[in-house]
């Protein structure tokens, strides 16, 4: 044991109730970045998915069918209006029952998606449907008359959205995103319902192995999240400064 | 393109009998006017006579509710219509300049040539830093629009038109929203376009200015043409009473 291995294990041993367990042993150590990773591979893909599920919402709520527009305006009331902790059980337990396995080593059947691949699912599109109607409000501030001018300049639907309307809509919309996003990272912790190996699974684990370090834990958990959250914020705070236009807007 | 029989010596924007409707209100009722390659028209009239409707008609921003409206003989009251050809030849500057706000003025004006005929960066690049030049902005190429006073702004607008090589250029009331002071260095801009030859519609309420640049000058009130004539005519021997009630308020 090093120096700091040893000051814990001597902490816990004379106060039991701060029994910081995963800085002295090894195997929980494993543990905790274990979580630690899938929680943060959970957020980086999720991030990044429900803001292209956002993107590409937001174009489809402006399309000519309203076929298209209405079962957007379907998907989003849906996974809005339901707590996310009954769609991740719902994707995991009654998709995943239909969808087909594969057998690695011959043995054990495998389903294709994995629980780690329903959560990516489940999550993107929960905070997807938020950030469509975030996008939405971003590029109704667009005027008219901007749209008009790329209009007259020959560009089609498409060229102005992605050339005109998006660039000046997501500036309008970042602090918007910025919260959903936020909410999204917090809302990984619910995967745990269907066993997704995260944060939160590894530590409840470790205090139910060593009941002495439920505070330790929870603690942990804390401090994690506010530094994980903390740097989401600071990049994206950093992204608004580099996107801000001279002489445009406050 | 498609091969609709036009010819130069046609008029290179032909109105016919243009109805426009927004719901119940009538705005175009029956207008009807040529204009030649190379000829310059001023369109003049109170406000809310139809001006600007008439000209976003012309490049299909307003559908028309009947009548017919040629450029180069390809018709824009059609269904079928190729918005991309018929943008190719009529460009248009705005009243409020509608630049984009997030790019520089010289990627305002390298975006649809680039995006739109995708054609090489350079080439374009070497165009808009020509063009540029050409409206006395140079200097101003890494500026963004909110940089860029008004006057700056709107000849940003022209080159960013320009840049598209239209046969034709709309111009809707393109000073009404400038500084007095800056008024000027707009309408040089539009004159040299229009001592190089360029087809030009231009709504205005700068008589000095049309009657100077002008070929042919249209006066509308209510949704029809009221009276035309060459400006030499025009101002001096107003017939109708309308007419010259507005020309006595302006000048
Ligand atoms: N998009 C629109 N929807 C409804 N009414 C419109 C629209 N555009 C213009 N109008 C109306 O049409 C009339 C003519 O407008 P406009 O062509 O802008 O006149 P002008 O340019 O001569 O001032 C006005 O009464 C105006 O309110
Ligand atoms: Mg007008």
């Amino acid at each position: 044991m090093n120096a700091f291995q040893q000051y814990f294990y001597d902490l816990a041993q004379e106060y039991p109730r701060w029994n910081f367990i995963y800085f002295y042993d090894p195997s929980q150590t494993e543990r905790v970045i274990d979580g630690l990773g899938m929680t943060v591979q959970l957020s980086v893909i999720c991030v990044i998915c429900s803001v292209i599920i956002g993107v590409i919402g937001a174009w489809i709520q402006g399309a000519h069918s309203a076929l298209a527009r209405n079962l957007m305006q379907g998907y989003i009331q849906f996974f809005r209006n339901t707590p996310p902790l009954i769609q991740l059980m719902f994707f995991y337990f009654a998709l995943g029952q239909f969808t087909p396995t594969y057998s690695p080593d011959g043995w054990l059947e495998v389903p294709i998606i994995s629980n780690v691949g329903w959560a990516i699912i489940s999550l993107s599109f929960f905070a997807g449907a938020f950030n469509v109607e975030i996008f939405r409000a971003g590029i109704e501030a667009v005027p008219e008359s901007t749209r008009e001018a790329a209009e007259a300049l020959g560009m089609n639907r498409l060229q102005i959205y992605i050339y005109v309307v998006l660039p000046l809509a997501f500036r309008v919309s970042l602090p918007a995103l910025n919260n959903n996003l936020v909410n999204l990272v917090k809302t990984t912790t619910q995967a745990i319902a269907i066993a997704v190996p995260e944060l939160l699974y590894q530590m409840i684990s470790i205090y139910n192995d060593y009941s002495t370090a439920q505070y330790a834990c929870m603690l942990f958990m804390f401090i994690a999240y506010i530094v994980l959250v903390g740097i989401l914020v600071f990049g994206m705070h950093r992204w608004e400064r580099a996107l801000k236009i001279p002489g445009y807007g406050t | 393109m498609t091969d609709t029989g036009w010819t130069p010596d046609q008029p290179l924007v032909s109105i016919r009998d243009v109805h426009k409707s927004f719901g119940e209100l009538e705005v175009l009722k029956g207008v009807s006017l040529d204009v030649m390659k190379g000829e310059v028209i001023c369109v003049i009239g109170p406000s809310g006579s139809g001006k600007s409707t008439l000209i976003r008609c012309v490049n299909a921003l307003n559908p028309i509710n009947s009548g017919s409206i040629l450029v180069e003989g390809q018709e824009v009251n059609d269904p079928h219509l190729d918005k991309l050809e018929l943008r190719k030849k009529v460009g248009m500057v705005f009243q409020q300049y509608n630049l984009f706000p997030h790019k520089t003025a010289l990627e305002n004006i390298m975006m649809a040539p680039l995006k739109v005929l995708k054609q090489p960066r350079e080439e374009v690049e070497e165009r808009s830093r020509a063009l540029i030049k050409r409206v006395n902005l140079v200097g101003k190429e890494n500026n963004y629009p909110g940089e860029l006073s008004g006057g700056q702004q709107q000849r940003v607008a022209i080159a960013r038109s320009l840049a598209m090589d239209p046969d034709v250029m709309l111009f809707d009331e393109v000073t009404a929203a400038l500084d007095p002071e800056t008024v000027n260095e707009v309408l040089l801009a539009i004159k040299d376009l229009a001592q190089r030859g360029m087809t030009c519609i231009l709504v205005t309420h700068e008589m000095g200015f049309a009657r100077e640049v002008a070929d042919h000058i249209y006066f509308t009130d209510r949704g029809i043409i009221v009276e035309h004539g060459p400006p030499a005519t025009f101002f001096s021997d107003a017939k109708d009473p309308r007419t010259k009630e507005f020309l006595s308020q302006i000048l």
